[in-house]
């Protein structure tokens, strides 16, 4: 097969960057989008050229870290599939294919198509976490949970954490990266104890790293690898309201009659 | 009071307050239409149209409790505030989202988002800016290309919608707002937290249906008026009719 690439080309954070057009020929139907872009670096590196860099690690699409905005898709045109699992057999022969960096504020260029992600980080460091105690190891399903809402709370925990949705979203928001973060911890027991200050952290840490807001479009969902929800967009917003304005900040406070 | 400015200091908050007076206004608009039916009902004993029955009514609401155009004014106020946070809001959010992405796609596909979520901004302002000459026109008189007398609503209306380019604008206003609550009804809910799997497709049914009834509702009466299938004015008693046969 033979594809006419249209790649992001961008030195580093300061450099504006622009496409360059890229010729690949002779490739296999079962080549991978990632091994494409290998065989073209390769040929990039043996004439004098400049690899083009992007991000990948498992190539099994479980660890979040490829990227890439391809034909205006997030991970490309195949749904609940991340860019290391989709196959040149998705695209027709002779194709002429656009690839771009995830596009937000909040992740900056690092080079070509690779982008700094840590403001997911930033924002897991801000509430993702739950409090457990040092003892002995408590006795396996020693916590009761509802299967219904222990699967829930796992649909929410398959998020690889890959920013397709701040992608695919229009105004770059994070909505559904931290919802599903809030959802999987305030759903089980164990994340009964964070639930009030998790969601206020989490939400205010991605408005300070300058995500935008949802408008309701659904593109995070149809765009995301794991085909995340948006019910639990719906889920945190719930979340917030109730540990904003419904419950009590003064837990302990003193009451009077009159 | 400072909970409240804390939820709405945050973009979730403010989504939320835009989509408690997104409902509101919807509460207001499917009232609104609701009373221009009444346009179709029979003329009371007197022969006054029902619609400037109804008019009058509305000024003289919660009487004797309250003295005249009080509760009127009280809602009026109530819903212009919801129509200026409404404003103000979605266009502190629109600002915020534009800093997102400092960099634009060259390529970026919609494979999920709907035209009419796609166009709330464009379809809201339209809205606006027809809200104020709709007002101009039969709140206020002030534009008055037809003959606009106070209390007579049959009337005002008849004349107004003899004109096929007021119809016309009529119509392309209320494709806005069809389109505008097509979303807008369901996506507060969303934004509510109140959708969920077992309620998405009654709340989409419900923003459908709603959008249909108000495009439907305001839109048949200045239709059926236009096509003469409604009794002229002057068939009601003589209070809205002048010497020269029309109303003024």
């Amino acid at each position: 097969m033979k594809f006419t690439l249209e790649i992001w080309r961008q030195e580093n954070g300061e450099d504006a960057g622009s496409f360059s057009s890229h010729e690949v020929d002779d490739v296999s139907p079962d080549t991978s989008f990632l091994e494409m872009l290998d065989i073209l670096n390769e040929k990039l590196t043996e004439s004098g050229g400049e690899p083009i860099a992007f991000d990948s690690d498992c190539r099994e699409g479980i660890c979040g870290m490829c990227s890439l905005v391809i034909n205006g898709e997030a991970h490309g045109p195949k749904r609940a599939t991340t860019t290391c699992q989709l196959y040149m057999r998705h695209f027709p022969d002779g194709a002429s294919i656009t690839v771009e960096p995830w596009r937000s504020g909040a992740f900056p260029v690092v080079r070509d198509l690779a982008v700094d992600r840590s403001a997911f980080d930033r924002i897991m460091r801000a509430g993702g976490y739950v409090t457990v105690h040092s003892g002995p190891k408590p006795d396996p399903n020693d916590v009761p949970v509802n299967p219904e809402i222990s699967e829930k709370a796992l649909d929410a925990s398959t998020c690889i954490g890959c920013g397709a949705c701040v992608a695919a979203c229009p105004n770059g928001a994070a909505m559904l990266y931290t919802a599903a973060k809030v959802s999987h911890l305030s759903l089980l027991p164990q994340g009964q104890p964070e639930r009030q200050e998790r969601v206020q952290k989490m939400v205010a840490q991605m408005e300070e790293e300058g995500f935008g807001s949802c408008r309701n479009y659904g593109e995070c969902e149809a765009q995301c690898p794991k085909s995340i929800s948006i019910d639990f967009i719906g889920h945190m917003n719930r979340e917030l309201l109730r540990a904003t304005v419904i419950e009590p900040t003064d837990l302990r406070g003193e009451m009077k009659t009159q | 009071m400072s909970r409240i400015a804390k939820y709405y200091g945050s973009i979730i908050g403010k989504k939320a307050v835009v989509a408690v007076t997104g409902l509101m206004l919807l509460g207001f608009l499917i009232l609104h239409s609701i009373g221009n039916l009444k346009g179709f009902l029979p003329p009371n004993s007197a022969g006054e149209p029902d619609i400037d029955v109804y008019a009058h009514f509305l000024t003289v609401m919660g009487e004797p409790l309250l003295p005249d155009m009080v509760a009127l004014w009280a809602i009026r106020i109530i819903l212009i505030i919801a129509l200026i946070l409404h404003v103000v809001t979605v266009s502190k959010l629109a600002a915020h989202n534009r800093r997102a992405r400092p960099v634009a796609y060259r390529n970026h596909k919609h494979v999920a988002a709907t035209l009419p979520a796609r166009w709330m901004f464009v379809t809201g302002g339209i809205i606006l800016t027809f809200l104020v000459i709709h007002l101009l026109q039969f709140t206020t008189g002030t534009l008055d290309p037809t003959p606009i007398v106070y209390g007579c609503v049959y009337s005002n209306l008849y004349y107004a919608f003899q004109q096929w380019w007021i119809l016309l604008f009529y119509v392309g206003a209320l494709s806005m707002v069809g389109l505008h609550v097509f979303h807008g009804a369901w996506s507060a809910f969303q934004t509510l937290g109140v959708d969920n799997p077992d309620r998405n497709r009654k709340l989409r049914g419900f923003a459908l249906g709603t959008a249909a009834f108000l495009v439907l509702g305001f839109l048949s009466l200045p239709t059926l008026m236009y096509l003469d299938v409604m009794k002229h004015p002057n068939a009601y008693g003589e209070s809205c009719v002048l010497s020269d046969g029309r109303s003024e």
